[in-house]
């Protein structure tokens, strides 16, 4: 081997049985002023993006623009096969038909937006990603069925094992674990 | 809906009865991790009946490729037989998928959950029965890829001004969506079929499909943006395909197709069509994996009011057809009118009523509603009219149109009702399939149902 992987610790683990508890861990830490932490549920939680203090999503915005561009590139295709690149007069409509060009610019319109909202959504989540650190996590399996998980990062600039421990013991967690990121 | 509040003294929502957030994942999931052995009788059957129905739609598709669509009873001037019958028909059953799993999801209809994952696959595999029909009866499916503008050495691009050429972009937007919104709502559930799963490689496969799901919360943030949106966008989608579909024949001058009315009573008529396909599934699939607690009278109560509701709009299409066949004051829309109620083909109109306006009405009563085998039973029904309906819609236009010396009689050959039944076999397989490999149920909307009503309880 020319180099060697250095295993290093991912985070420390809180599992929680119910989504309060989480959603409490979750605002404590943060006033606490760790910065760098995620929460893992099997439902989606409100205000849990929130307490973890995460801002709004530009997802809807991409969406936005992607639509833009199949409603204006999927008219402007038709105009310019339709009235510039091959005009041919079909029962006497200009070549720019535009009424009847409506039905596919809608449909570009829809299957763009639906384009960037799915791909767009797995992309800004990184997915799809084989391996991450989470799932070496005792029992993290129970993140899908009905356990709720609060991992606070080795990234964190407060970060110290003991005290991310202790710090998260006291939230009355099922299990608290360090993780390595292997 | 007070009557059906009063079932439930204990506050809980009543669609889902007696359920953790673990114990609804398990009844799920547990379906699809069954040992093969212990999949019920049932299910054997079905995939047995599928799987040899389908095998006469691939020699039936065989025959139609090596000889042409001469096989087929079309002729001048009934060009446009079975196979468009058959798509329509089809691609309107879809529609109660997306259907329940957007409109409804916009209109915050919790009941949906239980019965949105299923009637989204039924949606997909629908699409899958439809897209057929047009695919082989260009009559040289190799070259299906000249509907599309891809530049070519000839320069020229499609039609734009024409319906057919809406409908492709229509319908392929509309497969293309359908499958994204599936599955993005499927993969939360793939991650937990990952943890439910018993053997490792079993596992794998589900990790994968599921993209490496974690459950993180910004992912669960962009995942519920995202999906919003996609229901957003198919409500849109999903009233524009069924519109396009009849724009197809409304923008011709057939007697009987240029109507303005075509495109909310088709829409209608796909609801109804689409909404007695679920039925017909989810009523021997909630007795027999027992989930009558998830599948409850309730939502055949809700779903049988959707069908009274659509049906009635259909039947108002009817009433119009007829109006505006004698108000057009056009003899040859008056003479389809009556070429319909009395010609040589008025048995199949007398059975469209019959089977869309008569049956439907028995869904007026409670009891009924909430009868799972007399819905079944009216389902059938409501299945055929809406075939009948296409057929009158088809045939009875245009096997006698403007010039009389034209006029021809129209019935489908073996191989027309070969390549019907035969869809019908690869629907079926693909649905037993699905029952076997996915959770028929979203599990995790379930249990953000669950979850609803465990804060409702405040115990927690």
């Amino acid at each position: 081997m020319s180099h060697e992987r250095t295993i290093s610790t991912y985070g420390v683990v809180a599992e929680f049985a119910s989504d309060k508890e989480v959603l409490d861990a979750a605002h404590k830490a943060r006033e606490a002023g760790y910065t760098i932490m995620e929460a893992y549920s099997p439902v989606p939680v409100h205000g849990l993006d929130e307490a973890l203090g995460r801002k709004r999503s530009r997802l809807p915005w991409l969406v936005f623009f992607g639509g833009l561009t199949g409603c204006v590139g999927g008219f402007f295709m038709q105009y310019w096969m339709s009235a510039m690149d091959y005009p041919w007069n079909v029962g006497g409509r200009p070549p720019n038909s535009w009424p009847a060009f409506i039905p596919v610019t809608f449909e570009l319109t829809i299957l763009l937006s639906a384009f960037t909202a799915v791909f767009g959504m797995f992309g800004l989540n990184g997915l799809p990603r084989p391996h991450h650190p989470i799932f070496n996590t005792p029992n993290f399996d129970r993140s899908t069925l009905d356990h709720y998980f609060l991992c606070i990062e080795a990234e964190d600039p407060q970060f110290h094992e003991e005290d991310v421990t202790r710090f998260l013991s006291e939230m009355g967690p099922e299990a608290v674990n360090t993780i390595t990121d292997a | 809906m007070s009557t059906e509040a009063k079932r439930d003294p204990d506050g809980q929502l009543p669609y889902v009865h007696g359920h953790t957030l673990g114990s609804v994942s398990d009844k799920i999931a547990g379906v699809t991790t069954l040992p093969m052995k212990k999949m019920p009788k049932f299910w054997y059957g079905g995939i047995l009946i599928g799987i040899t129905v389908l095998q006469v739609l691939f020699f039936a598709i065989y025959k139609l490729i090596v000889t042409g669509t001469g096989i087929w009873g079309l002729n001048v001037p009934v060009a446009w037989g079975f196979a468009i019958i058959n798509f329509v028909w089809w691609i309107g059953i879809g529609h109660a998928g997306t259907l329940i799993s957007a409109i409804l999801f916009l209109f915050r209809q919790d009941w949906r959950m239980s019965i949105a994952r299923f009637a989204e696959a039924m949606t997909l595999f629908a699409v899958v029965c439809a897209g057929l029909f047009p695919l082989l009866h260009v009559g040289r499916p190799w070259m299906v890829y000249w509907l599309f503008p891809y530049p070519n050495t000839m320069g020229m691009w499609p039609q734009f001004r024409s319906p057919l050429l809406w409908d492709v972009f229509a319908v392929s937007t509309y497969a293309t969506v359908s499958i994204m919104f599936w599955f993005t709502g499927l993969v939360p559930d793939l991650a937990t079929m990952r943890a439910k799963a018993n053997a490792l490689w079993i596992k794998r496969i589900y990790h994968g499909m599921s993209l490496g799901w974690t459950g993180a919360a910004r992912h669960w943030h962009r995942y519920e943006i995202a999906y919003l949106l996609l229901a957003g966008l198919s409500t849109p989608l999903v009233l524009s395909v069924h519109s396009i579909v009849s724009l197809d024949f409304a923008v011709s001058n057939e007697p009987g197709w240029h109507t303005t009315i075509f495109p909310p009573y088709f829409v209608a008529g796909a609801i109804f069509a689409g909404f007695a396909m679920v039925l017909t599934f989810m009523i021997p699939v909630r007795a027999i994996y027992g989930m009558k607690d998830l599948l409850t009278e309730r939502h055949l109560n809700n779903m049988c009011k959707v069908m009274l509701f659509s049906g009635l709009i259909v039947a108002y299409g009817y009433s119009m057809e007829l109006f505006f066949g004698w108000y057009s004051a056009s003899p040859f829309e008056r003479f389809m009118v009556l070429n319909r109620l009395e010609g040589p083909l008025d048995w199949s109109y007398w059975a469209l009523i019959l089977c869309n306006v008569a049956v439907p009405q028995f869904l007026w009563s409670y009891k009924v509603r909430t009868n799972p085998l007399l819905v079944f039973i009216i389902c059938q029904f409501i299945s055929v009219g809406m075939w009948l309906e296409r057929f009158v819609i088809v045939i009875i236009s245009l096997h006698r149109d403007f010039l009389d010396s034209s006029w021809d009689m129209y019935a489908g050959t073996r191989w027309d009702w070969a390549m019907y039944i035969g869809t019908m076999g690869l629907f079926l397989t693909l649905v037993f399939i699905f029952i076997r490999t996915l959770p028929i149920l979203a599990i995790f909307e379930m249990r953000e149902l669950v979850h609803k009503s465990e804060h409702h309880d405040d115990e927690h």
